[in-house]
């Protein structure tokens, strides 16, 4: 065997240690992109911030009064005496369309995971996961036409009252446009809990749910608080769902059945009909500001909880 | 020396899917003892070892057929509650999992399944879990820190309190599937010691697949091949003098 070898001359062996083949630049190549990719991501993110602060600030800097501002709830910009920028209405619109949206999807979203992660099976299991992804994508604005088309007629049968656009319509929609990306990103976190704790449990003779309900939920606890915050936040920013299922009028909601009015949607329906560079114009961005501080803000909480499981 | 007979096996036979694991399976081990499984991997005695808890059902395509007796009742009859065995067949598995909640609450976690939850008046439960980590020698080192989560604990620790949990239950049959393999020559020794001490008490099988294990640490040895059990004897009498070639072989190192 070792006859049929070509002996390798001696001399030259280790002269071309420095020597730099095709794989060494595609490497190199692959790295800078990777780099470029990453940076630019938050490159865009800091220009995106800047953007909406240099467009509000002007509002900010000159004539904003916290106490108008968030403290009124007269949202009356195209006003020809003397326009008033209260957002609390809105704040207030926001706040109970996604905290009913949150009583929805919450159940929702934690019964579907614990089905698909725990107790279902093999297909099932596979087909229940694809078709929760597919919910996740379906665009908001078919959701708002579910909201004005079917869920408005519904309500004002069920409970007899004169308008089905409300805070009850829109977070029935946004619950249900939530509880996919919620249940995706629950399920993650029970799969994450090892298996050997089921194992242990169900060796001392732990039934299924004292399984789940004193092992795993317990375990998994921090992705599920982090998944339940990633849909407060989906629901937070959620803007075309809201302005169509919302009944998009300024008003103190008193009950589920009153009309109210979003920021995002305010933003939206709004912004197009401002000049540039007006004090209309400003305000809304610095409500943009606003939006984009509270949904940073819940993120980042979420992102801290989600690294907090990793480490232990 | 006439002994209790704690587990008896009827020709057990066991498949996962098309592939047969168990075939025929005949054994009475003692109570007070503790029984090696030995023989290569892929032999069956891990698969022999979890269907006397039934734990090994987790898989889902999993089937068996014979009898598993334990004090004469056949565990895998239609009308058992796996609740039941388990509470009189405990495990302790090869790396040490006790659950993420804290010592006492890992020691308690079978008591509560068993018991429910109310009605443990706190000096009682106090004493159990004293009792058991007493037991297991554990006590002493972990009095000041039960409410400390259990993963923080040492290896050799974790596993001690795995077998800790099982105790206040009272089972019948303690099953170890190779308990020290994860655990450094000291921590080994003293698991082993502990396992020594308990086995008065109870019918104890133990995994292995370290040969100078069974020698020092069983009573009886059950020497299995390709899912057969090929000899079954006093663990001096197997080392000294198998009657069989195939485990003749396999204690000497020939193969496996």
């Amino acid at each position: 065997m070792s006859d049929s070898v070509p002996a390798a001359s001696q001399s030259n062996r280790g002269d071309d240690f420095d020597r730099r083949d095709a794989a060494w630049y595609v490497d190199r190549l692959v790295h800078l992109l990777v780099f470029l990719g990453g940076v630019s991501a938050i490159l865009f993110i800091l220009g995106i911030f800047v953007f909406i602060t240099r467009e509000g600030l002007g509002y900010l800097t000159a004539s904003f009064s916290p106490s108008e501002f968030f403290g009124s709830i007269e949202w009356r910009p195209t006003s020809d005496t003397k326009p008033t920028y209260g957002i609390l209405a809105l704040l207030t619109g926001t706040a109970a369309v996604s905290g009913l949206a949150m009583v929805v999807a919450i159940p929702f979203s934690l019964g579907a995971a614990i089905f698909i992660g725990e107790l279902s099976e093999g297909k099932t299991r596979e087909i229940l996961k694809v078709l929760v992804e597919m919910l996740a994508a379906i665009p908001s604005v078919v959701w708002g036409f579910i909201g004005l088309s079917i869920m408005n007629p519904f309500i004002i049968d069920a409970f007899d009252v004169p308008v089905g656009l409300n805070v009850l319509n829109a977070g029935l929609i946004l619950g249900l446009m939530a509880a996919p990306i919620m249940t995706t990103i629950a399920e993650d976190a029970l799969k994450a809990v090892p298996d050997h704790y089921r194992e242990a449990a169900e060796a001392m003779g732990a039934t299924r749910w004292q399984v789940i309900f004193r092992v795993v939920l317990p375990t998994a606890k921090n992705g599920l608080v982090a998944a339940v915050l990633l849909g407060v936040g989906r629901a937070f920013g959620e803007t075309m769902a809201v302005l169509m299922a919302s009944g998009h009028s300024v008003n103190m909601p008193t009950s589920p059945f009153d009309s109210v009015r979003a920021l995002t949607a305010t933003i939206a329906a709004e912004l197009g009909e401002t000049a540039h560079g007006s004090e209309h114009y400003r305000v809304l961005f610095t409500i943009g500001i606003f939006l984009f501080l509270i949904t940073f803000c819940i993120n980042l909480i979420a992102d801290l909880i989600v690294r907090g499981i990793r480490k232990k | 020396m006439t002994m209790k007979i704690a587990i008896e096996t009827h020709d057990l036979s066991f498949w996962y899917g098309d592939f047969q694991a168990l075939f025929d399976v005949n054994l009475s081990i003692k109570h007070g003892r503790i029984t090696s499984l030995i023989g290569p991997s892929g032999c069956g005695k891990s698969t022999l070892l979890r269907s006397i808890n039934r734990i090994n059902e987790r898989i889902g395509n999993a089937r068996s057929t014979g009898q598993i007796l334990i004090h004469g009742h056949d565990i895998l009859a239609p009308e058992v509650e796996l609740l039941q065995v388990r509470k009189e067949v405990g495990m302790v598995f090869q790396r040490p999992n006790p659950l993420p909640l804290s010592i006492r609450d890992n020691v308690l976690f079978g008591y509560r399944l068993h018991h429910g939850k109310r009605g443990l008046k706190s000096s009682e439960r106090d004493r159990i879990v004293e009792k058991a980590l007493s037991k297991v020698l554990l006590w002493d080192s972990v009095k000041d820190r039960l409410d400390h989560t259990a993963t923080q604990l040492s290896l050799e620790e974790q596993q001690k309190l795995c077998i800790a949990r099982l105790l206040p239950v009272q089972p019948e049959v303690l099953l170890m599937d190779e308990p020290c393999s994860a655990l450094d020559p000291s921590a080994t020794e003293a698991v082993e010691e502990l396992v020594w001490d308990l086995r008065d008490q109870f019918t104890i099988v133990l995994v292995t697949h370290n040969m100078a294990q069974a020698r020092r640490a069983s009573d009886e040895c059950i020497f299995m091949l390709l899912g057969k059990v090929i000899e079954h004897s006093e663990t001096g009498e197997m080392f000294v003098n198998p009657s069989c070639q195939e485990t003749a072989d396999y204690i000497e190192g020939r193969y496996g």
